[in-house]
């Protein structure tokens, strides 16, 4: 019960950011020289004049700024996220179509970038200035420094062209009609090279905020209280350390589940995935106010939703800190 | 139009491609998926709504025209099976086919022909309101027979050569109620094409399969197209090594990755195929700026730079040097080399400057100027950035303001915020489907593509308006020869390269290229080697 009192006044609180959001991005694509018709007339390659104001009539643009951000909100009270200029249907719809992409990509992603990172920071840590260490901070380095979009080609050139194991792109099999567990495993197979590229370089930060986080705590008092007592150095760092050390790392995770969302922009394009980033990236280019603002919209509510489940964990892992 | 003709097996053979006798002997064979390469994803697929090259890529297998181009170039008939013009252009009747069916059981008929046409074309498809302004009505007599009535003569080469590309047919009885923009079959077409469409996802595929009734016996051969939206030009080029894709339209991937498949024996790169469809990079210039406003300006400015050099270290072997606004592959109105021509000569552009009384300042610099590029195309930006290099070298400094597609035609065609900028015109068959709009003055602020630059010339105007009216097919020639010769005279703006799309197959795709618009057109006799 607590739980949902905190979650709703969670929720209220950001309520204000959210309307702040939303409408800064409204007035900034403003700003943005053309709108969607010029997007749309140079898609098509010409039209007359007469053809474009018709068209800015059609898509409702004729309006005043101010008109169209009230209709905006008016709209959003009752939840309708209104209708895509690119693609003719409700902007709800649209995201619905491209959320389930993201999100697997998003959470495989940044449970196989949390998990690796967990091991090697500790393995690092506990071989510290050896050639372990050495090794996996080096790596750690390359990872980070490595434009993403470079990771995915060379994964595509070296799995996909020479090797032939994994497809280059793509979500499924097209065409194939495939269901149940086939389906599944399809799915698995195409995010396979996606997954790595895009946790790559989250498992390099994480690897190196486990790291110092490890060798801070075992300098600590009570783990050569743990040692002391006799314990062996397994237990003592998969017991008392781990769970000290991995704070900083759950921090983390809330504070890039937002970044992922938009840093999928590049391997959504590369791996040609049918994400949210992408939908972001088209709506800026095309001008569709509609759907950015409906992308915006959702976006926040999922950082809004994982931070407070990143609370919740925090007060889980560390019964000092009151929720 | 079974198997390739004899030009075209010579075409094959002069490149080396594949042996001529091959060519003859090969029995198509029945089956098999094609992938196609899906660039730029557009908010429609049907091509009576909407002329585009994103939109034939899929539409064009769909649904289709009145008329196609054979390999020669020339009109031959689809859904038309022949066609008459009354001698004063004011009267065109089209015979249509019989015994074609929509994709959902229904009939072809005259009153389908006549509903796209007074509904779709004249009222809604860009070009096509253009084309048909002086549409007044088109006549029934009976189901085979559709009669085109004009205000204004139309010449009958215009009507033909345009057609293929702007006469697609949509179905009356799915459109006929409401928002023609709005009709569902707008994302899922309904047409009488060798394929039927089957299904759309958004940012992923669109599939469609053989329509077992089409008109042509025993076609299509492929058993189904599936396009893959890709928009990251080096992954599409690595899921075409992968096998994933089969064909690229339209320069789709990097100049780079296009020679170098063009290498690899598995893949072909080629312009073959597109000759429909070319296009010039342009240098346009804004006659508001006092200073481009003298003639002897933007002569110095085309002098200084160095076209032949910049196609062969930037371009490759995909484009060539233009010559005006009519290019060379339009058989019917290319006039040929026509004088003058601007070609780089450094010395006498800084001597046109000086004259101009632009005299070099601090710096060596003589003036400012602000060059917006068009973003489609690695090869505009390469350009603006060459343009860039080699005017500083005659004492302009040139600022580089680069925008997204919508910031680039607002700034340039609605608040005509530039002095130069530099993009494509694309050339549609005839000139008076999508060029002489560049010259002719009096269009309305806003249109992209058109006289924009501050510019009129009424005797150029009076030649543009002669030419669009002529129905004598020689004198239409010669006023085009004309108005070649005056605008290359008045450089209002400076078309000085000519580029023809790029194809890329894999070399399993059989009957591919054979004719001038081959990835706009049907595919019905396409077919893939095991």
């Amino acid at each position: 019960m607590r739980v949902f009192r905190l979650a709703f006044g969670r929720l209220l609180a950001s309520l204000p950011t959210l309307v702040l959001i939303l409408v800064g991005m409204f007035l900034l694509l403003q700003l943005a020289p053309g709108d969607t018709v010029d997007a749309l007339l140079a898609q098509m390659g010409g039209g007359d004049a007469q053809l474009a104001e018709d068209l800015r009539r059609f898509y409702g643009l004729d309006l005043g700024i101010a008109a169209r951000l009230g209709q905006y909100l008016g709209r959003l009270v009752t939840l309708d996220l209104g209708f895509s200029a690119i693609y003719g249907k409700p902007v709800a719809t649209v995201i619905v179509e491209r959320l389930p992409a993201t999100l697997l990509l998003m959470v495989s992603a940044l449970s196989f970038a949390f998990f690796a990172g967990l091991l090697l920071g500790v393995v690092a840590a506990r071989r510290v200035n050896r050639w372990p260490d050495t090794l996996i901070s080096t790596l750690g380095l390359i990872f980070y420094a490595t434009p993403s979009f470079w990771f995915g080609l060379m994964a595509i050139v070296v799995f996909s062209v020479y090797l032939q194991w994994l497809p280059a792109g793509g979500f499924s099999e097209v065409g194939m009609g495939y269901t149940g567990l086939t389906a599944v495993l399809d799915t698995a197979r195409h995010l396979v090279l996606p997954t790595l590229t895009l946790g790559l370089i989250f498992l390099a930060i994480y690897l190196r905020i486990m790291r110092a986080s490890m060798l801070e705590v075992l300098s600590l008092d009570f783990v050569r209280t743990a040692r002391a007592k006799g314990l062996t150095e397994t237990r003592v760092v998969a017991r008392h350390v781990l769970r000290n050390a991995m704070l900083p790392m759950v921090t983390l995770i809330g504070l890039q589940a937002g970044t992922m969302l938009g840093g999928s922009v590049v391997v959504e394009s590369v791996f040609a995935l049918p994400g949210l980033g992408r939908l972001a990236y088209e709506s800026v280019v095309q001008r569709d106010l509609n759907t950015l603002l409906g992308i915006v919209f959702v976006s926040a509510i999922l950082v809004i939703v994982i931070n407070f489940l990143v609370d919740l964990l925090y007060a889980r892992l560390d019964p000092r800190i009151e929720a | 139009m079974t198997g390739p003709t004899r030009r075209e097996t010579f075409i094959l053979g002069a490149a080396g491609l594949i042996p001529a006798a091959a060519v003859a002997q090969e029995q198509p064979r029945r089956g098999g998926v094609m992938t196609v390469h899906f660039a730029t994803e557009q908010r429609i697929l049907n091509p009576s709504l909407q002329a585009s090259t994103g939109v034939y890529i899929v539409g064009g297998k769909i649904q289709e025209a009145l008329l196609d181009l054979d390999a020669e170039g020339n009109p031959v008939g689809v859904l038309a099976e022949s066609w008459e013009s009354a001698p004063d252009g004011l009267t065109h009747t089209f015979r249509l086919r019989r015994g074609v069916t929509w994709h959902d059981g229904r009939p072809f008929t005259s009153a389908d022909v006549q509903f796209t046409a007074m509904e779709m074309w004249k009222k809604v498809l860009n070009y096509g309101t253009e084309l048909q302004r002086f549409l007044s009505e088109v006549q029934t007599p009976d189901p085979h027979t559709a009669v085109f009535k004009y205000e204004r003569p139309m010449p009958q080469g215009l009507l033909l050569r345009a057609l293929p590309d702007l006469g697609y047919i949509s179905p009356k009885h799915v459109y006929e109620n409401g928002d023609v923009r709005q009709n569902p079959a707008n994302t899922a077409p309904i047409g009488t094409g060798p394929f039927r469409f089957v299904q759309y996802e958004r940012g992923q595929f669109i599939i469609a399969e053989r329509n077992p009734n089409y008109w042509r016996d025993g076609m299509p051969y492929l058993d189904r197209v599936v396009w893959r939206v890709v928009t990251d030009r080096a992954a599409a080029a690595a899921q075409m090594e992968a096998g994933q894709i089969l064909f690229s339209p339209y320069s789709s991937l990097t100049i780079a990755d296009m020679q170098r498949l063009g290498r690899d024996p598995r893949f072909e790169a080629t312009t073959r195929g597109n000759e429909g469809n070319v296009r010039n990079n342009t240098l346009e210039f804004n006659f508001r700026n006092p200073v481009l406003a003298d003639a002897r300006v933007r002569k110095a400015i085309a002098h200084a730079i160095n076209v032949p050099f910049f196609i062969e270290n930037f371009l490759g072997p995909f484009a060539k040097v233009g010559t005006g606004p009519i290019p060379s592959v339009s058989t019917d109105y290319y006039p040929g080399v026509v004088e003058p021509q601007y070609r780089f000569d450094a010395a006498l552009a800084n001597r046109l400057l000086d004259e101009a009384g632009q005299r070099r300042g601090a710096g060596g610099v003589r003036f400012n100027l602000r060059l917006l590029p068009a973003p489609w195309g690695e090869d505009i930006a390469l350009w603006s950035t060459f343009i860039q290099q080699s005017l500083q070298q005659v004492g302009i400094r040139i600022e580089v303001v680069r925008n997204d597609a919508a910031g680039f035609l607002r700034g340039v065609y609605n608040d005509w915020a530039f002095d130069l900028a530099t993009g494509w015109h694309q050339y549609r068959s005839d000139p008076a489907v999508s060029t002489t709009v560049w010259y002719r003055s009096g269009s309305p602020r806003g249109a992209p593509w058109t006289n924009q630059w501050g510019w009129t010339d009424p005797r150029i105007d009076g030649i543009i308006d002669r030419a669009a009216t002529e129905v004598d097919a020689a004198r239409r020639k010669a006023l085009y020869a004309d108005f070649v010769k005056a605008v290359q005279e008045e450089l209002p703006l400076w078309m000085p390269i000519e580029q023809i799309f790029v194809s890329v197959f894999n070399r399993r795709l059989r009957n591919v290229a054979n004719n001038p618009r081959w990835a706009s057109s049907s595919w019905h006799d396409t077919w893939l080697a095991s």
